[in-house]
């Protein structure tokens, strides 16, 4: 339960870290608030030869408006993110999420791109940038590149960041007039990782539904706007079209009974929060 | 910065409990370590080294976080405050003893770590209800006396700060 031994710099500068990443390759692995990355140190699921420690770079701990996103810099903790003074008004949906991210004492320390750099199936964040159609800027010595959230996480634990890559910052957009927004999870204790994610927005003449969880990435969905049976039904093929599988946590026939019923309860929420 | 050799002890200097300690750790020393064997301080309790139990909580620069899941290197230079600087030597702080009034632990392994969350936490959340509370206890693992005695005891101490005048 202690790391195999590895170098350490800590990097001033994003452009420290990315010189750094251009020569180490994929030996190299970036430590960000650590809260995925130390635990997976410590069951050495992980081993890289050097960890590159971007956790202090001041330029990179910000949360601030950037057109009609919310940018959330490289060193920014999740408590940032969960203490900016408009969340609740202008990023309902996040403000409804974060609760259920890890615990008080983990947001105190993760930062949200490390969690978007994790890329766990089950995760909060990735599912609610999914569900926004949010996008994550990489950064590298050929300069930087925007990637849309749908196309960022590619699997269980991958991302189209490339070795050489690192995150520099994601912006999640903000609600726009009409919007109605609904978050709920089912785990099997306040903090743990989500058996089922799900995040629902609702607008004029349409619902989409985020799921986590179920793929081995979040899952984005758009219908019309349904009622009653029809709606029923869309959810149905949704959750089957989901290939959930059996694990030591649940079977994928709860996940799909869950995707069915919280499926609903998020998409009606949504839709009665519109304004 | 310059890399650090993996195989070699490198000198931190930071901040523990009021007094500056300088230690020595290779870049894998988790920071619940290097403050029980390089800081001596046996307040940081260490359960299940992966994030879950809560055990190792102290707070950094203030804020309350898992000291095995952070490196003894990202500590240098910080401010480290642990349950043994919550009173002087001997005494009690207003949390303690309201931890002790209503029964809020049992063996105590668990209780430094739940004493820095929860002195964190009030000073951010000065009037937290009862929810709130066990929101932020679930952060922490107690496998003996539950959790009804720390709930109680947080929400005391809360009313306690609110009237500063009667409790001097």
């Amino acid at each position: 339960m202690k790391p195999k031994p590895f170098d350490y710099v800590r990097a001033e500068s994003a452009e420290e870290a990315i010189a750094i990443l251009a020569d180490a390759g994929e030996d190299a692995k970036l430590l960000a608030g650590g809260q995925s990355m130390i635990a997976m140190l410590n069951l050495r699921l992980v081993d890289p030869g050097i960890l590159v420690d971007v956790s202090r770079i001041d330029d990179l701990d910000y949360v601030e408006e950037s057109g009609d996103m919310l940018e959330i810099g490289a060193a920014a903790t999740q408590s940032s993110l969960q203490g900016w003074p408009g969340l609740a008004e202008r990023l309902p949906l996040l403000d409804r999420a974060i609760p259920y991210l890890g615990h008080f004492q983990t947001r105190n320390k993760g930062t949200v791109c490390g969690s978007l750099a994790h890329a766990d199936p089950s995760s909060e964040l990735p599912l609610c940038l999914a569900t926004l159609g949010g996008e994550v800027v990489l950064g590298s010595t050929g300069g930087e590149r925007v990637v849309a959230a749908g196309e960022f996480q590619t699997g269980m634990l991958s991302t189209a960041r490339a070795d050489d890559e690192m995150i520099l910052a994601a912006r999640y957009p903000f609600r726009k007039k009409g919007e109605g927004f609904a978050f709920t999870e089912m785990a099997m204790r306040r903090g743990d990782f989500a058996i089922v994610a799900l995040a629902a927005v609702a607008t004029s003449d349409g619902l989409r539904l985020g799921v986590g969880g179920v793929a081995d990435r979040p899952t984005v969905r758009d219908w019309p706007m349904l009622e009653g049976d029809a709606l029923d039904d869309a959810l149905n093929a949704f959750a089957w079209e989901l290939g959930g599988q059996d694990d030591a946590h649940a079977t994928a026939r709860y996940r799909r009974e869950l995707v069915r019923r919280l499926g609903r309860q998020v998409l009606e929420e949504a839709k009665s929060c519109r304004n | 910065m310059p890399k650090l050799n993996r195989d070699a002890r490198h000198p931190i200097t930071l901040t523990v409990d009021g007094r500056s300690v300088t230690g020595y750790a290779e870049p894998r020393m988790l920071l619940s370590d290097f403050l029980r064997q390089e800081a001596g301080v046996r307040a940081v309790h260490v359960g299940c080294e992966h994030g879950v139990c809560g055990d190792c909580t102290i707070r950094l620069d203030g804020k309350a976080v898992r000291s095995c899941l952070t490196l003894a290197m990202q500590a240098d230079g910080r401010i480290v405050d642990t349950a043994e600087g919550l009173a002087e030597p001997g005494e009690l702080n207003d949390l303690q003893r309201a931890f002790r009034r209503h029964h809020g632990l049992q063996c105590g392994y668990c209780t430094p770590g739940i004493l820095m969350s929860a002195s964190d936490y009030l000073e951010r959340t000065p009037q937290p209800d009862e929810e709130d509370v066990r929101d932020m206890l679930s952060g922490h693992l107690c496998r003996c006396t539950g959790y009804a005695g720390m709930v109680d005891a947080i929400l005391d101490v809360a009313d306690e700060r609110a009237r500063p005048d009667e409790t001097g």
